[in-house]
């Protein structure tokens, strides 16, 4: 792995350690000892090829799949399981027939939050639904599912946030709008701890413009761990484009 | 599980054509499945060629017998339609009019007078491999019916004969001469005779022809025993083993309700079970919000809830047009939960193996409407290696059982409900434990 300059984020401690894990299913092998530590307010983009291991991660990260070796652990609350990351698939996991308010309270009572109404109100004002509130989600803009999606996955003030391809589906605009917010999440602020975002794309464009690190897996093997301006350095002279340094800096290491 | 409870019920309520089809689609089946097994057959309609001269008679002994007797006998199963003539009758079953037609032939009474050739009828008829199966067991049943009563007129005719033979008088009818002597009474007329012949050769051809006389009149009096024998020779005596004799019109309402409680049982828990997974909120959902076994429970309770609801306002209902026994509504109750449970249980079996509602609903109804079928396929009706078959089918999926299990509660039948009962429990915990395997995969 090639280990790019240390980050300021780096200064801090860890909220996240995921250490050696490994993923098998059957002969295949998805995830091969991946390890990184995630600090407060960073984002950080895990890209890499289709089936490189980028869901799988996450999904072990979010507590849905189990590690065939290896663990995560949250130094910072160690006894908070898997609340100390939220978790927003790639397919919007909301109930269509119900309001964004409904599901916002559902999920809220569902994880056991102190005052469901107070958390349904806060999320509704950061992700700027609150005049959609009553609206069924069937009836909302792809972007909007997404925004309430991202929103039920903080919905218990989560340390850390693992996003699965969360812009996929996304026009341009629905996209800006997107990183707007998970930027106000990572951004400073006074009355609180910043929220730590990781989240898998294909779009390298954004990963530039917003990711603070990237992570690069390939075939399950982490190959790189440094910023965005780390990985255009990393594949070499002459190409201050990310997606032409990705694929050079892939392609350098036989993948 | 209480939040997940409510949940499912505002999108029911907001579901309002997919309740309304989860409710009216099973009763109306139930109860046109009710109709068809409780009502009779409609007589099929059956064009009438009488070619017989009016007031035809066949004669037996003394006795003359109506030949339109017998074709009032063999239509009283049919609906008919008189026509002039064959070529007629051949039309209206061309067009489809008719489902048949019979010829009655100029000749029949002549040929039963003749006891030489048999009488015959011609049956036509036409209309698919269902339709043709039905006019000829109709028409057998019928030529069958009228057969039986016009042999039974016959042999009383006969009967009537033989006493004249026995007792004398007026045989002129017969073409015997006036005020004859009956056979019963040449014996004792012999014997008064006898008794002043001295012994010798002429006494003893007396005494001969005395004992035949007797001997004659003897079993001529036993061969109108044997005519009735003959006339019908089996008579049928009904023993119930074991229960209550099941009156076809509340078995029609256990197998309504049951097929009820099925669809909605398992229809709701499959779709409610597959809307999960098909809104991706599953993954959501297991990753510590809710075990795996809590929310199958939820499933298959909030179905059982639902269906028991339905069957039970169905039974209800029903008893105001059908009389049942309200004392045994606690054996009712515990007939449909256990029936309820079940079908929730095979639902969301179904659910958690299907990866989004459609599939799981079309799933679901194939799965129920043959086993609905195949459970009241009795006995006999198919051949022995395929009834077997169709048991353990009907062994392993809830809804022979529930109908047991219904059938004993309303209407006291066997097996008693116990043991159905712990059948429907066996046959909950295999489908959740299979449930619990499809839901291992939560993508």
């Amino acid at each position: 792995m090639k280990q790019a300059a240390e980050p300021p984020a780096e200064a801090q401690p860890p909220i996240l350690s995921v250490q050696a894990v490994d993923k098998r299913f059957g002969a295949r092998h998805a995830l091969r000892a991946v390890s990184f530590d995630v600090r407060p307010g960073e984002l950080i983009a895990v890209v890499g090829p289709n089936g490189a291991g980028k869901t799988t991660l996450l999904s072990i990260l979010a507590g849905v799949q189990q590690p065939s070796a290896g663990r995560v652990l949250s130094p910072a609350a160690p006894s908070a399981g898997r609340r100390a990351i939220g978790w927003s698939p790639q397919n919007p996991a909301l109930y269509s027939k119900l309001s964004v308010e409904e599901n916002l309270r559902l999920f809220a009572r569902l994880e056991r939050v102190a005052d469901p109404d107070a958390v349904v109100a806060r999320m509704l004002e950061h992700t700027g639904l609150s005049s959609r509130a009553r609206d069924r989600v069937e009836f909302l803009s792809g972007g909007n599912r997404q925004r309430v999606n991202v929103a039920l996955g903080l919905i218990a003030d989560p340390p850390v946030l693992a996003l699965d391809e969360p812009s996929s589906a996304l026009d341009p605009r629905q996209r800006a709008r997107l990183w707007d917010f998970l930027g106000a999440l990572a951004g400073r602020s006074a009355d609180g701890p910043n929220t730590s975002v990781l989240f898998s794309t294909h779009h390298l464009g954004e990963v530039r413009r917003y990711a603070t690190r990237a992570i690069v897996l390939a075939d399950g093997e982490l190959l790189f761990d440094g910023t965005p301006a780390e990985l255009i350095a990393a594949s070499g002279p002459g190409d201050d484009d990310l997606e032409g340094a990705f694929i050079a800096f892939l392609t350098e290491c036989g993948h | 599980m209480r939040w997940l409870l409510l949940k499912d019920l505002v999108i029911l309520r907001r579901s309002r054509l997919l309740v309304a089809m989860l409710v009216v689609y099973p009763v109306v089946l139930a109860l046109l499945i009710g109709l068809a097994i409780s009502r009779s057959p409609s007589r099929p309609r059956v064009a009438v060629v009488d070619e017989t001269p009016p007031g035809q008679t066949v004669q037996v002994g003394s006795e003359r017998v109506q030949v339109s007797q017998y074709a009032q006998q063999l239509f009283s199963q049919v609906t008919t339609v008189r026509v002039p003539s064959r070529a007629q009758a051949v039309e209206k079953v061309k067009q489809g009019s008719v489902l048949a037609a019979v010829v009655i032939p100029r000749d029949l009474a002549s040929r039963l007078s003749s006891s030489i050739a048999p009488a015959r009828l011609e049956v036509i008829y036409n209309g698919d491999a269902i339709e043709q199966s039905l006019v000829r067991s109709t028409l057998n049943s019928a030529l069958a019916q009228a057969n039986l009563g016009f042999s039974e007129q016959i042999q009383q005719a006969a009967a009537k004969a033989i006493d004249l033979l026995l007792a004398g008088g007026n045989l002129s009818i017969i073409g015997a001469p006036p005020n004859l002597i009956g056979l019963s009474q040449i014996p004792p007329a012999l014997h008064s005779i006898l008794a002043h012949l001295p012994p010798g050769a002429e006494r003893r051809q007396l005494e001969r022809i005395s004992a035949f006389a007797n001997f004659a009149a003897q079993n001529l009096s036993v061969s109108k025993n044997v005519l009735q024998t003959v006339s019908q020779p089996i008579q049928v005596k009904s023993t119930l083993l074991h229960g209550r004799r099941t009156p076809l019109n509340t078995f029609a309402v256990v197998v309504a309700v049951s097929v009820s409680l099925m669809f909605i049982g398992v229809l709701l828990a499959a779709g409610g079970m597959a809307l999960e997974r098909e809104e991706h909120v599953l993954i959501r959902l297991v990753r510590g919000l809710i075990t795996r076994e809590r929310l199958l429970v939820e499933k298959a309770v909030l179905s059982a809830v639902c269906s028991f609801a339905v069957a039970f306002a169905m039974l209800a209902g029903v008893s105001a047009f059908v009389a049942l026994d309200w004392s045994r509504v606690g054996q009712w109750l515990a007939a449909l939960a256990f029936g309820a449970v079940a079908f929730g249980a095979l639902g969301v079996a179904i659910g958690a193996l299907a990866r989004e509602v459609r599939a799981a609903s079309l799933l679901a109804f194939l799965l129920s409407l043959p086993l609905a079928f195949l459970a009241l396929v009795p006995a006999g009706a198919v051949a022995v290696g395929l009834y077997d078959a169709i048991r353990v089918v009907s062994f392993a999926f809830p809804f022979k059982a529930t109908l047991q299990a219904l059938d004993a509660a309303v209407n006291g039948a066997s097996p008693s409900i116990g043991s159905s009962l712990v059948h429907l429990a066996g046959l909950t915990v295999v489908f959740a434990g299979l449930a619990r395997v499809g839901l291992r995969r939560v993508e």
